[in-house]
């Protein structure tokens, strides 16, 4: 008898091995990422083709007969993926950190805080945030403002400062007591360094840098997209047997909530008996970058410059371009890599990720790595000689010509029209 | 630090590899000193490997090395403005065991051909420029890199430096120089294409492979060629002209002079829908017999195009770059057996070239170039001439054949005279034949 | 001082190509390289090296072709390396990963007590940055991310200073030895190796480490020990039809002026 297997498209396969986790029956086994069925063992049962994000798996034949033992393995197998063991359901409640430095929160928290709003209604649950620090209080109105049910408060002189270690062992001593089902933080400097830590505590998976959140209502599986291989694709990861589900989410990518004054909200007052002498690291000092001109991440209207720009003499002009509609220069890498701009001009995967209000692409062909940087920006305007340059299939407005004819013109106009 | 080695080659190119991988097969400590970020990354030919020269050195390499397609049928093509006389050869049997020539792309050959020699034993050192010898006295006793700590001791450096020969005149052995009449300038173009697609339009079965070497029109007159091979899922579209007649064509830089050959119709249709990949342009010495340097001196060997051993007529390059890599091998091994690598016993190099096809050949064509260059007819005239005779010959408007044959006739007889044509007939089958 | 580098072979996203046609990642000939941050972790530890002497091991998880990552780091000068590479470990994601180069470090330091641990802020394939926190929490010490300047070694007082990069300022941390620390590019420039560790490196087999080598538990590595999986790829979202001006080459001054009145009467672009 010849065994007829799963058919596996290597092109196809990304090598997630979420069907070899599926596979009932231990046929299949990743090799060098790519996945390969061993057709001894595989039944043929289809498992591995359901699961599979990139329908890589197919079946070409008829499924061949599965004896009933074998059927059964498949219902156990397949059914223990889709319900929730009783344990997680334990589980409520969706997480925000508020992110606050010397008591100023980054904005990213209230955009979580509308984000999370949207999946806690999809689970029918409720909205808290989670405030560390030291005389901070004042805050969770903040909060409630922006639409939390809840704020877990911990003060102490040990949090003042944000530092890991007391800020890890404060939120996984508050997830162990209050098992929240989700926990969200921002994709900054310090959510990125906390959430890998409190999620390495707890055990739990965590995505980061996440673009786009949802609910799975049956399995109340959190969706989490991210842009992955360098922004070409975008993946949804969800984590299957673990609680809470993490996420860090890229700021200026969800919308901030609708805000509300004077909201109520309850206030879960939290100690902790973490002392300084406990806590290794010792903030010395904090220095404000000075002479640094560029905040791409903050600037509404970016003008940018690409290979096309052709020397460092002209980015004058892209410079008169940005003073006339008040915007920050800005830079791909080829031009930076010319010498043309300095490296902290630089927008894309290795400079800043931008969500300017308009982003002028002059002479960017738009490399994926530049893309993946800026293509959220809520308008994008295009000059660019080829016509066939990538830059025209994301941008809202495009010319396509001589920009050294038509930058200067749009500067002149720009005066002219602004004006009146 | 100063390691010690029996052999350092610099350079790892198709001859490189092939001394060294003979070399390391022999016991002997080799080291090889490559200036790009890999093998295989600043070499560039044409693209076909001749399987014969490469089985001596690599059995059955077809089963293992990354070629493209095994080549079943060559073409040649006379170019005019608008037309084109073609002529081919095509055999069942090249597309099978042992086969005649495959398309290869260099880059990933020669990586797997490093591979090879690393495993063999030798030691591929790359990202490193050999700037100069080291001396003892007179004596070459090694190479200085462009490293800190960057000089190595050997018995014999071979100089497999590709065609920018800077080593080999720094030691005297090409004393002149190079000048631009012994280089054609080659640039090419990888063009993707799905493999059904270069099936269909080239006739083949799947996984076979044809070339198409271009002559005429499409060098607007200069002495070269241009070419097209199949590979797997791309075709390498390239032509090569005498650097010293493009610089007389002010103005006319060889990637237009590419543009101008892909814009023919005949090749347009072939190339439609192609994305052009990667850009790739290279110097060919074609100096021929009278430009090889001296090939040995004390402690020093060179070989492949560094030795300008490259037969522009017959575009044979990494072949004779190969077999000089394996006379190379065979001198150092007998050198090395009785510790003595004089110029007296490496001159032995010298002789096995001279006793195989490679400088027989190169002899034989040593009066092609010039021949060639003063008699550009062959590049311009000719291929124009044939196929406006068989476009008369072929157009039915009514005259009789007998008309249209005498004014062919006319047609020739007026541009050149029944002299010259013999002449030239004479010329070509002194040449060729 | 003895210092443990976390290197990873990445494909060099630059050159990672999308089929238009199926959607999916073009594999062939994308070249592998070492994380680019991880290079820099590299350097830095060779130059704390050549500052205060000592040793440097650089460690990796992978299949067995980063070895080559290795050979690089053993051409910068370090003085040894190891692959750890077991089928088992394939599909690991973050927290696996942790997992199994924390074991891997574990056996480092019983043969050779670890001072610092440094790794780079995020490997660019994918751009998570949880690696290096999950190791630092797994060993139970302090972990200093984003580093932009280690600013003294202290070895008597087996304490470390370094200038942390955060948005638009710098904290100045004090923590004691070991610690974790990642680091960004800006920190060191990376040296052009010497001929002779080119030689090394070329001559250079990695360690290589199994599960075995290990008391490891099964659960925690691989797919097993992953509690994130994929469950969908998607192209991203299309930004719908974009608007070409019409006449950009024939007459561009026309253009930008219709573009330029686009942008100010849809107030896109306003008067300040």
């Amino acid at each position: 008898m010849i065994n007829v297997a799963v058919e596996i498209s290597e092109k196809k396969c990304i090598g997630c091995g979420l069907c070899v986790q599926t596979c009932p029956f231990d046929a299949l086994t990743l090799v060098d990422g790519v996945v390969q069925v061993d057709p001894d063992k595989c039944t043929n049962c289809g498992a591995c083709v359901e699961i599979c994000p990139t329908e890589a798996l197919a079946l070409d034949e008829p499924t061949k007969e599965m004896t009933n033992k074998e059927k059964e393995q498949v219902k156990e197998m397949t059914g223990t993926a889709r319900e929730m063991s009783e344990e997680l359901t334990k589980y409520k409640g969706v997480w925000v950190f508020i992110e606050q430095m010397e008591g100023k929160v980054s904005p990213v928290s209230w955009e979580l805080l509308g984000e999370g709003r949207k999946l806690a209604a999809k689970l029918n649950t409720y909205l808290a945030g989670i405030l560390l620090g030291d005389g901070v209080e004042h805050i969770a109105q903040e909060a409630f403002n922006n639409g939390a049910d809840k704020v877990y408060l911990v003060q102490s002189p040990v949090l003042k400062h944000f530092r890991t270690q007391p800020y890890m062992d404060t939120i996984i001593n508050l997830t162990k007591r209050h098992m929240p089902e989700i926990i969200l933080m921002g994709a900054t400097t310090m959510g990125r360094d906390l959430s890998g830590a409190v999620a390495t505590g707890l055990g739990t998976g965590l995505t980061a840098d996440c673009t786009e959140l949802d609910i799975e209502p049956e399995s109340r599986y959190m969706l989490q997209s991210r842009p992955a291989f360098g922004g070409n694709i975008m993946a949804t990861i969800v984590c299957r047997h673990r609680r809470p589900q993490m996420a860090t989410v890229r700021p200026r990518i969800m919308d901030m909530p609708e805000y509300k004054k004077d909201q109520q909200g309850e206030i879960i007052r939290e100690e902790t008996n973490l002392q300084e002498e406990d806590i290794a690291v010792k903030v010395i000092d904090y220095i404000k970058e000075k002479g640094k001109a560029v905040y791409l991440d903050k600037a509404e209207i970016i003008v940018a410059g690409g290979r096309g720009i052709g020397s460092k003499q002209n980015f004058k002009m892209l410079q008169e371009l940005a003073d006339t509609v008040g915007g920050t220069i800005g830079a791909s890498r080829a031009a930076v890599e010319a010498g043309w701009l300095e490296a902290e001009f630089q927008v894309g995967q290795t400079g800043t990720t931008v969500r300017p209000k308009v982003y002028f692409a002059i002479g960017i062909s738009g490399a994926i790595q530049h893309l993946v940087g800026m293509q959220t920006s809520d308008v994008i305007v295009a000059v660019n000689n080829d016509p066939d340059a990538p830059i025209f299939k994301v941008a809202t407005f495009g010319i396509q010509g001589d920009l050294f004819k038509v930058l200067p013109a749009m500067t002149e106009q720009f005066r002219k029209q602004l004006r009146q | 630090m100063s390691d010690k080695f029996d052999v350092i080659v610099v350079g790892a190119g198709p001859s490189g590899l092939s001394t060294a991988y003979l070399l390391a097969k022999a016991g002997l400590d080799v080291i090889i000193i490559e200036r790009g970020d890999h093998p295989g990354t600043k070499n560039v030919m044409g693209g076909v490997l001749y399987r014969q020269p490469t089985e001596e050195l690599l059995p059955k390499f077809w089963e293992h090395a990354p070629i493209e397609r095994p080549i079943v049928e060559q073409r040649m093509w006379l170019m005019d403005e608008e037309s084109v006389v073609t002529l081919g050869y095509r055999s069942k049997g090249y597309g099978k065991e042992p086969y005649n020539n495959f398309t290869v792309l260099r880059a990933k050959f020669d990586r797997w051909f490093a591979e090879q020699v690393v495993d063999a034993g030798a030691l591929l050192i790359t990202e490193t420029v050999v700037e100069d010898f080291l001396y003892d006295g007179s004596r070459i006793v090694g190479v200085k890199t462009g490293r800190s700590e960057g000089e190595i001791r050997a018995n014999v450096v071979i100089l497999a430096e590709g065609v920018n020969s800077l080593l080999t005149q720094k030691c005297g052995l090409q004393k002149d120089g190079i000048d631009s009449s012994q280089l054609a300038v080659a640039v090419k173009e990888i063009v993707a294409l799905p493999k059904e697609k270069i099936e269909d339009r080239f006739n083949l079965e799947e996984g076979e492979g044809a070339t198409i070497e271009l002559v005429g029109q499409n060098t607007m007159g200069m002495m070269g060629t241009g070419f097209i091979y199949t590979n797997k899922d791309s075709l390498s579209v390239g032509c090569g002209v005498l650097v010293s007649q493009l610089v007389e064509k002010e103005g006319l830089n060889p990637n237009e002079l590419l543009e101008h050959m892909k814009s023919h119709p005949a090749l347009k249709k072939l190339l439609e829908g192609g994305e052009t990949q990667e850009y790739l342009a290279h110097m060919i010495p074609e100096g021929g017999y009278r430009a090889i340097p001296k090939l040995y001196r004390d402690n020093v060997l060179v070989v492949g195009d560094a030795a300008m051993l490259c037969n522009g007529i017959h575009r044979e390059g990494s072949n004779l770059a190969m077999t000089s890599g394996k006379f190379a091998a065979e001198t150092i091994v007998a050198a090395h057996e009785k510790g003595d690598y004089s110029a007296g016993m490496l001159s032995e190099y010298q002789r096995k070239l001279e006793n195989s096809f490679v400088l027989k050949d190169l002899k034989k064509y040593q009066n092609v170039g010039l021949v060639m260059e003063k008699n550009r007819q062959f590049f311009e005239f000719y291929p124009h001439a044939l196929n406006k005779a068989l476009e008369e010959f072929l157009t039915i408007d009514s005259v009789p054949k007998k008309e249209k044959q005498k004014k062919i006739w006319e047609d020739i007889t007026s541009h050149r005279s029944k002299y010259e044509l013999i002449k030239d007939l004479y010329r070509g089958w002194r040449m060729m034949g | 001082m003895h210092i443990v580098v976390c290197a990873k072979q990445v494909p060099d996203t630059s050159e990672v190509r999308i089929d238009p046609e199926t959607n999916t990642l073009i594999r062939e000939g994308v070249p592998s390289i070492m994380n680019p941050y991880d290079a820099h972790a590299v350097e830095e530890a060779m130059a704390l090296k050549d500052q205060y002497g000592g040793k440097v091991t650089v460690i990796s998880m992978g299949p067995p072709q980063a070895e080559e990552v290795l050979r690089q780091a053993i051409s910068f000068g370090v003085d040894e390396a190891i692959l750890m590479s077991d089928r088992s470990f394939g599909g690991s994601d973050t927290l696996a990963t942790s997992y199994i180069l924390t074991a891997g470090i574990k056996k480092v330091n019983e043969q050779e007590k670890i001072d610092l641990i440094m790794c780079g802020k995020q490997a660019i394939d994918g751009d998570t940055a949880q690696v290096g926190p999950g190791i630092a929490t797994r060993l139970g010490i302090p972990q200093l991310t984003y580093v932009m300047d280690v600013l003294e070694v202290n070895q008597e007082k087996r304490t470390i200073k370094v200038a942390r990069k955060l948005e638009g300022e710098k904290e100045i941390l004090e923590a004691p030895l070991p610690s974790l620390l990642t680091v960004v590019k800006d920190l060191n420039e990376l040296r052009y190796s010497s001929l002779p560790n080119k030689i090394r490196a070329a001559r250079f087999n990695a360690t290589v480490w199994r599960k075995d080598d290990f008391e490891m538990d099964l659960e925690q590595m691989g797919l097993k020990g992953s509690p994130t999986t994929v469950r969908k790829i998607f192209p991203p979202p299309d930004r719908g039809e974009g608007e070409i001006i019409p006449g950009g080459k024939d007459n561009p001054e026309e253009a930008a002026a219709v573009l330029v009145e686009k942008l100010v009467k849809q107030e896109i672009i306003a008067d300040r």
